[in-house]
């Protein structure tokens, strides 16, 4: 069991979930109510990684981190490190990757709220701050929930991606799917198997939260 | 302050074209009125503060809620408006209380759950207070609405098509409701509807409003019986509207004689309209009288005019007629008789009847009717329609 890589994982996943908390309510907010310019292609850009194969995101997204690219630089410059091959790297690939996985199901959520309830709230003398803690996060946290146990569960099995940006350091970017397949590589399917086992359970009761959850709150209000 | 009550005067081209005029005052119920697609509910939106119109001013007892050349502009949550939307949108996680208390946010918290249960029991609501919304029959629903929209004390309230979602025997006792809420209440109350019935029952004041423009205001009798245009007729379901030409005035009988094809009508005394205009011209159903084929009487030398029946329909005890009269093709007059006195005329399509059309009944619409032949119907055959057509019946 190589303890290092899930505490590593678990640190990912939280933070990518912390991370994604915030941006993703405001981005499925945007998406399911307003109408702009350019929307479908925000859309379509989100959504892309589901479809694109993690190495190909991740040649980009190496690319994109290394020092020669202005994004590098100038992270390079501030905190004295590269993105790639640091945890920092891999947070920020991970939130990219995560994008669909958190938003979509928090779109939906935003969509179902009618929008003349919103209204109603407004009418009824609430600021829009309060609008969105006493109505719409209520009403949505079915959605937000999914989104972010999902997010949770994916990226502690993400692997070409955390693999391309990340390589296998351990302690820094060897997450637990990464280890899981240098046991594979080394002949230890002992403890590939003791991980996989750990990683399932793990994936198993992050999605069985999200549908016990929401189950409940379509059953209280109908 | 000498500006109480609600002034409001909207402009826009898009998305749709508002040009409205309006006024409420304290304690008044103004009905907004006019077919789905006016630009009714769009009008309360810009006055709660949910749509912005491209130019106006908007004042609720000299505050200035907007004012498209100043550059006013207040969002909902800072009008003080009181608003019951048309699918009442309660907040679905909330108890009828809870509903309540959200608007409550003026008072300090200990006192909401009084004030919330104080406002239930105005709306004959008492004993429902930990219901959700889902748990409320539809009129229940709205009498939370209702409650909500009084919660945060509001300077206007505003009704949306509060009464389409509910059933008819609902409807009714709703109705009776509101009107002694009314009593208690000293603002302005705007009710949007599309059912002229509903306005005239409940409303101290009518606004008929068509694409987006207000066309008359008054109570619901004037509006009603003195439509200030042909489109304000067609919108109060007139359904006897001509158009003739003024041909004369007899000033020692007192009558303006107009002239109806081949017809010439006594109707009541219009000097100020001069002879050779062309007119619009209505009369309600009810003031055509049809002749007693057994009995003939003095009556029938009111403005007599023949024709054969188009169209007999029996509703209920009475029965509307369609008279094709001679000489006016394609615009049939219409009449609203007694079932017996159809039955005992003989009244069937296809049989000649002579009629009445009494001259005190006859309403000449202000403004001269620009274009087309003197003789030819303005509109003849709509009846209740819900659809906007300004196009004259074919």
């Amino acid at each position: 069991m190589d303890w290092p890589a899930l505490a590593l994982s678990l640190r990912l996943g939280i933070f990518t979930v912390l991370l994604l908390f915030p941006i993703g309510i405001a981005a499925a907010r945007a998406l399911a109510w307003r109408r702009f310019r350019g929307k479908g292609l925000a859309e379509a850009l989100i959504t892309l990684p589901l479809v694109l194969p993690p190495t190909v995101l991740g040649f980009y997204l190496l690319v994109a981190f290394g020092g020669n690219s202005p994004l590098g630089h100038a992270f390079e410059a501030l905190f004295g490190h590269t993105l790639v091959f640091s945890f920092s790297g891999l947070l920020v690939a991970s939130v990219i990757v995560n994008l669909p996985f958190a938003i979509q199901p928090m779109q939906r959520a935003f969509e179902a709220i009618p929008a003349d309830v919103r209204e109603a709230a407004a009418c009824s003398g609430m600021t829009p701050l309060e609008v969105l803690m006493r109505i719409e996060l209520p009403l949505a946290w079915p959605g937000i929930v999914t989104g972010m146990a999902l997010t949770f569960a994916h990226t502690l099995g993400e692997f070409g991606v955390v693999l391309m940006v990340g390589g296998s350091i351990p302690g820094e970017t060897r997450t637990l799917a990464i280890a899981i397949y240098d046991r594979v590589q080394d002949f230890d399917n002992g403890a590939a198997a003791t991980m996989s086992a750990l990683l399932l359970a793990i994936s198993l009761f992050a999605l069985a939260i999200t549908y016990v959850l929401s189950g409940r709150i379509g059953r209280r209000h109908g | 302050m000498a500006d109480k009550g609600l002034h409001v005067r909207l402009n826009q081209q898009r998305p749709i074209p508002l040009d409205a005029v309006l006024d409420c005052g304290p304690g008044e119920m103004l009905a907004l009125v006019g077919p789905s697609g006016a630009g009714k509910s769009t009008v309360l939106r810009c006055i709660a503060g949910l749509h912005s119109p491209q130019g106006g001013r908007i004042t609720c007892n000299g505050a200035v809620w907007y004012d498209g050349a100043g550059g006013v502009n207040f969002p909902a949550w800072r009008r003080s408006a009181g608003m019951v939307f048309q699918s009442y949108a309660l907040f679905p996680h909330m108890t009828a209380e809870g509903n309540v208390k959200a608007a409550l946010g003026h008072l300090p918290a200990p006192e909401r759950s009084a004030r919330a249960q104080a406002l239930l029991r105005q709306v004959n609501l008492s004993g429902l207070e930990r219901r959700y919304p889902a748990e409320l029959s539809g009129g229940q629903q709205q009498r939370v609405a209702v409650a909500r929209a009084l919660a945060r004390e509001p300077a206007v309230l505003l009704l949306d098509e509060p009464f389409s979602a509910v059933d008819r025997s609902t409807r009714q006792k709703l109705y009776r409701e509101l009107a002694e809420l009314r009593k208690e209440l000293r603002i302005p109350v705007l009710l949007v509807t599309h059912d002229l019935d509903e306005a005239a029952l409940l409303a101290d004041r009518l606004c008929l409003l068509h694409h987006g423009r207000t066309l008359q205001s008054g109570t619901p009798q004037e509006v009603m019986t003195r439509p200030a245009s042909v489109e304000a007729a067609r919108l109060v379901d007139v359904r006897n509207i001509f158009t003739g030409r003024i041909a004369g005035h007899d000033s020692a009988r007192r009558v303006t004689i107009l002239e109806w094809n081949r017809y010439r009508l006594e109707t009541p005394y219009q000097p100020r309209i001069a002879a050779g205009t062309s007119v619009a011209w209505a009369i309600p159903t009810a003031n055509v009288l049809l002749h007693r084929r057994d009995r003939p009487s003095r009556g029938e030398q009111e403005n007599p005019v023949a024709g054969r029946v188009s169209e007999f329909v029996v509703l209920g005890d009475s029965a509307s007629v369609a008279v094709d009269v001679e000489g006016i093709a394609d615009t049939p007059l219409f009449m609203t008789i007694a079932l017996h006195a159809a039955q005992r005329n003989r009244i069937a399509i296809g049989e000649q009847v002579h009629v009445s059309l009494l001259a005190e009944a006859i309403y000449i619409m202000p403004g001269e009717v620009s274009g087309g032949a003197p003789d030819t119907a303005a509109s003849g055959t709509e009846g209740k329609n819900e659809e906007d057509d300004a196009g004259p019946a074919g």
